[in-house]
């Protein structure tokens, strides 16, 4: 039977079981498919809080989103056309995950008594009664069974056998796309290398789910998406936090120094060592500290000693690292500082996404303490974003904060390849060494940048001492005297403010200056604003979109373009930060829009907030 | 070159003075320490520019401002942190740590027993006067129980740590303690410190003779010192008191005071260390010196072992890696898994 072919220009897909039904293995073999096959791609898994939660209940759904399609795509997507569901839990979780008459795979293995109990449904429940699903094209099928059936002759034990369940749900999927096995057999074949038999069950059960949707007829219609007008090139898939990592070492790289990364592990930027540790040979040096504060304080050391010192951690680390910060900023030295946002205060939501540590990257220091700030606006960005963290922080003498968050850290989306060639490079200088009839080495006297000499131990003629109590303005001997200390607080302020002149003047991502209304955004809130911003102008809105990447010092041009706009609206996943620093800046009466779930914002949220604003 | 100016090149101590003016006390502890590493520096004809001290917070910490050489007055109680990541750096570097009581075991603590397992190469310098002197006065982690100060004007109930138990607890490689007004002993002890390759943790006792005045004469003074020191010197027996007429013994695990007349040589405890065991004992020396009976208070090196300094493993490791794989950026950037949009 040839089954009829839809096309459509954008699906989005979530996949929701238990921690241990393969949901991440599953979703991420579908997007390197529909990535081979040149579709536009965006993902973000969602993880469970806890490590092992117990099999079926509610707490232990993972779920993994993946938006592509023949168009350029910049989010993960909203509410999905299709939901795969492997349990009850599952479909209790992510039912309002799901758009009005969308698709509902569910595997009715996970919907018998046993599992309605784990997720605390009525166990009399079944999906045909449940009135909810009314609007919804449901397809229940066996996979547990069908699976077991199609590996009757294997020999394998049931736990092995159920466990290739997953290979059934994405045969089915491919089948239903129009896509080919070979990338996810190519992938079983290296995975189990060795293990002949486990490659034979896997791609069985996979070529079983495919003909299942051959032959099921169910499923009428196959869709199509076909490859996206993307740029030509080389590409591949990067998970944000991936990205960091390829960015400070190629930051190292150019800069022609070591990286020194001195960390704690924590939620959610562990990722970033995890990368870093398997790339010693790239002159890296991963140092797991006792604590927080400890892993800042190496990096300052190593920094001192004349290496590129990366620190990383999310809002609670920070907090403990906020002391040393401020050493950082009297020493003068380079230092890169990661924080991957997450939900707070406190704990908060540890594996959910937010921009809520803005203010405390601005302010969170005793004394008159600025730092730069750079956000990654994008999975990819993050490459670009950290590699300028590390530009300023060595070419500037001065700590840099690196702000990502839990949506871009651990989402992905394809990366047209670079080499190294594309990327600039960082000019490091050293104070040069002095002979003893030279003048004297002056440890704090200022360059054009308003940065004082980075003078590496060791280095003939310079020795001098530095420290965390005021320093003379030129000497850098301890200075108490009341007018070298507001000298010294001017300084330092004018030596990062300087850093605007050598930064990009802020741009308009899409509109022009005669529109009405600007939706100005920041960090990982860039793809969703795009695409809101992108769907209003075709209904003839005239909307604008910047988006901000360096929030400190901020590009010299944004005050002028704020006051061309009648109405600026401000989303951000907190409530209400940028937004404070805009209006206090420029005296604006820029409109905050905030979400504080530990959710991204979904683009019909903003569209119809903008709308509101607009209309108003 | 003549002799004249081979003579002139010889450093002194003070060319490792700097032209700031201490600002300790008069009459502080800290004084001769720092009169004891310049001359100890003078004597190896140390590099200058190929040193670093780091230190914390507290009175001790302000000692990098004297020293003519690279110097960091970091932030309290992190001063092994910085160092850590120096050491990662620049291994090559004479790295020396100053802290207190008070930064090293309060504020510090968790550093301090780090650093010590993990045997970077520095020279610990721990200057120990039992109270928090740059805070004006009050209690320290080493303070003895019942301590009556500002901040414990009915006496304090904690009870305090034993530096030393405490560092052969985190597994240090090299133990020793000295005191501020014996400049021979430290100066001995900060030789051995310097050659020793890991961390080598000196724990200095250092009178503050503003807000704790005599809290170790009963060690350091003529009067006393006799029945309350015990100097430890590699394979010598424990002897001690006015005319050493006094050694130490171990019934089997426990040591106990003896005539050195009553028994035999052979029998006395003899000072090995490279012994962990022993040095553990050593280090459980700590009786108040007023109480009968008393234990002698040890002096000296307790514990030296030969460990792989973390530096030296880190850097091995990396140097590895980097024959096992040659660092190419365009590969990294690139990754493994690769499709091409045509």
């Amino acid at each position: 039977m040839t089954a009829v072919k839809e096309i459509k220009d954008v699906v989005t897909i979530l996949f929701a079981g238990d921690s241990g039904d393969g949901i991440q293995l599953t979703g991420g073999q579908f997007t390197d498919t529909a990535a081979l096959l040149g579709n536009d791609i965006s993902t973000f898994p969602n993880f469970p809080a806890e490590i092992r939660a117990p099999i079926g209940t509610v707490a232990g759904v993972s779920g993994f989103q993946l938006n592509f399609g023949s168009v350029e795509i910049f989010t993960p997507g909203d509410q999905c056309d299709v939901l795969v569901v492997m349990n009850a839990a599952a479909l209790k979780v992510n039912i309002k995950n799901l758009k009005q008459g969308g698709v509902i795979i569910a595997n009715t293995a996970g919907f018998d008594k046993k599992n309605l109990r784990l997720a605390k449904m009525d166990e009399e429940y079944t999906i045909q009664n449940d009135k909810k699903l009314d609007g919804y094209k449901v397809h229940e099928v066996d996979v547990t069974k069908l699976t077991r059936e199609t590996l009757e002759s294997s020999g394998l034990g049931t736990k092995a056998v159920d466990r290739s369940k997953n290979m059934f749900v994405l045969g089915f999927l491919y089948w239903m796309y129009d896509r080919p096995l070979t990338a996810t057999i190519e992938f079983i074949e290296s995975k189990f290398k060795g293990k002949q038999d486990l490659i034979d069950t896997n791609i069985k059960v996979l070529k079983a789910g495919y003909h299942y949707g051959e032959t099921c007829e169910a499923f009428p219609t196959q869709i199509v998406v076909k490859a996206a007008d993307i740029e030509k090139g080389v590409y591949r898939n990067v998970i944000g936090n991936q990205a960091a990592a390829i960015g400070l070492i190629a930051a190292a790289q150019k800069a022609g120094l070591e990286l020194f990364y001195g960390t704690y592990p924590i939620t959610p930027a562990s990722d970033i060592l995890h990368t870093l540790s398997r790339h010693k040979n790239f002159d890296v040096k991963t140092y797991q500290a006792e604590d927080e504060i400890a892993a800042i304080c190496s990096a300052i050391g190593a920094s001192y000693a004349g290496a590129l010192g990366v620190t990383a951690s999310s809002g609670p680390g920070i907090a403990l690292k906020g002391e040393a910060i401020g050493l950082a900023v009297s020493l003068e030295l380079p230092l890169v500082i990661v924080n991957v946002q997450r939900g707070g205060p406190s704990t908060g939501l540890p594996t959910k996404t937010e921009q809520s540590d803005l203010m405390q990257a601005m302010y969170g220091r005793n004394g008159e303490a600025p730092v730069p700030i750079i956000a990654a606006q994008s999975p990819t960005d993050c490459f670009d974003a950290v590699f300028e963290a590390c530009r300023i922080a060595v070419e500037h003498n001065t700590p840099v904060f690196f702000l990502s968050d839990g949506y871009i850290a651990n989402g992905s989306e394809p990366w047209k390849v670079l080499t190294s060639e594309d990327l600039p490079e960082i000019k490091t200088e050293f104070a040069a060494p002095r002979e003893e009839t030279d003048a004297p080495f002056l440890a704090y006297q200022r360059n054009e940048k308003g940065a004082r000499p980075w003078a590496i131990p060791g280095t003939k003629g310079l020795a001098h001492r530095i420290g965390g109590i005021e320093k003379d303005s030129v000497t850098g001997n301890i200075s108490y005297d009341p007018d070298n200390h507001e000298l010294m607080t001017k300084l330092r302020q004018a030596k990062v403010d300087k850093i605007a002149d050598y930064i990009p003047e802020q741009k308009l991502d899409n509109g022009s200056f005669d529109d009405k209304m600007l939706i100005l955004s920041w960090g990982s809130t860039y793809g969703v604003v795009k695409t809101a911003v992108r769907d209003l102008r075709a209904e003839g809105l005239s909307v604008a979109h910047a988006h901000v990447r360096y929030m400190n010092p901020l590009p010299k041009n944004l005050g002028d373009i704020l006051k061309k706009f009648d109405k600026i609206l401000m989303p951000e996943m907190n409530n209400g930060q940028f937004v404070k620093i805009i209006r206090d800046k420029y005296l604006v009466p820029a409109i905050p829009f905030n979400k504080i779930q530990g959710l991204p914002f979904f683009t019909k949220e903003v569209v119809d907030k903008v709308k509101e604003v607009y209309n108003a | 070159m003549t002799q004249e100016t081979i003579i002139k090149t010889k450093p002194k101590a003070q060319d490792y003075a700097t032209d700031q003016d201490a600002r300790w006390c008069p009459g502080c502890g800290d004084y001769s320490i720092l009169k004891q590493v310049q001359s100890v520096f003078a004597e190896l004809e140390v590099d200058r520019d190929n040193t670093v001290f780091i230190s914390g917070i507290g009175c001790s910490s302000r000692f990098p401002y004297y020293m003519n050489t690279y110097g960091m007055h970091s932030i309290h109680g992190r001063a092994p942190a910085f160092a850590a990541g120096l050491r990662s750096i620049k291994p090559g570097l004479n790295t020396w740590l100053i802290s207190g009581d008070g930064d090293s075991l309060s504020i510090g603590g968790n550093h301090f027993i780090h650093a010590l397992r993990r045997n970077f190469n520095i020279n610990y310098l721990l200057f120990n006067n039992e109270i928090y002197g740059l805070t004006k006065g009050q209690y320290s982690p080493t303070s003895e129980k019942g301590k009556v100060t500002k901040s414990t004007p009915y006496g304090s109930v904690d009870h305090p740590f034993n530096p030393l138990a405490l560092s052969m607890g985190a597994d240090a490689t090299f133990v020793a303690r000295s005191m501020d007004r014996d400049p021979k002993h430290m100066r001995a002890v900060l030789m051995r410190a310097q050659e020793h390759v890991g961390t080598s943790l000196v724990e200095i006792y250092q009178n503050c003779n503003i807000f704790n005045d005599g809290a170790f004469f009963t060690f350091t003074e003529k009067e006393t010192k006799g029945n309350t020191v015990l100097f430890l010197e590699q394979g010598k027996p424990l002897i001690f008191g006015a005319n050493n007429e006094k050694g130490i013994v171990l019934d089997g695990f426990t040591p106990k005071v003896v005539n050195v007349a009553d028994i035999a040589a052979a029998d006395l405890w003899v000072h090995d260390e490279t012994d962990r065991v022993k040095a553990g004992i050593l280090a459980r020396f700590f009786d108040d010196p007023s109480k009968e009976g008393a234990l002698p208070r040890p002096f000296g090196i307790f514990y030296v072992e030969k460990r792989a300094t973390y530096e030296s493993e880190m850097i091995e490791q990396v140097n590895k890696t980097k024959v096992a794989k040659v660092a190419k950026l365009d590969d990294l950037l690139r990754g493994s898994n690769t499709w091409e949009i045509k």
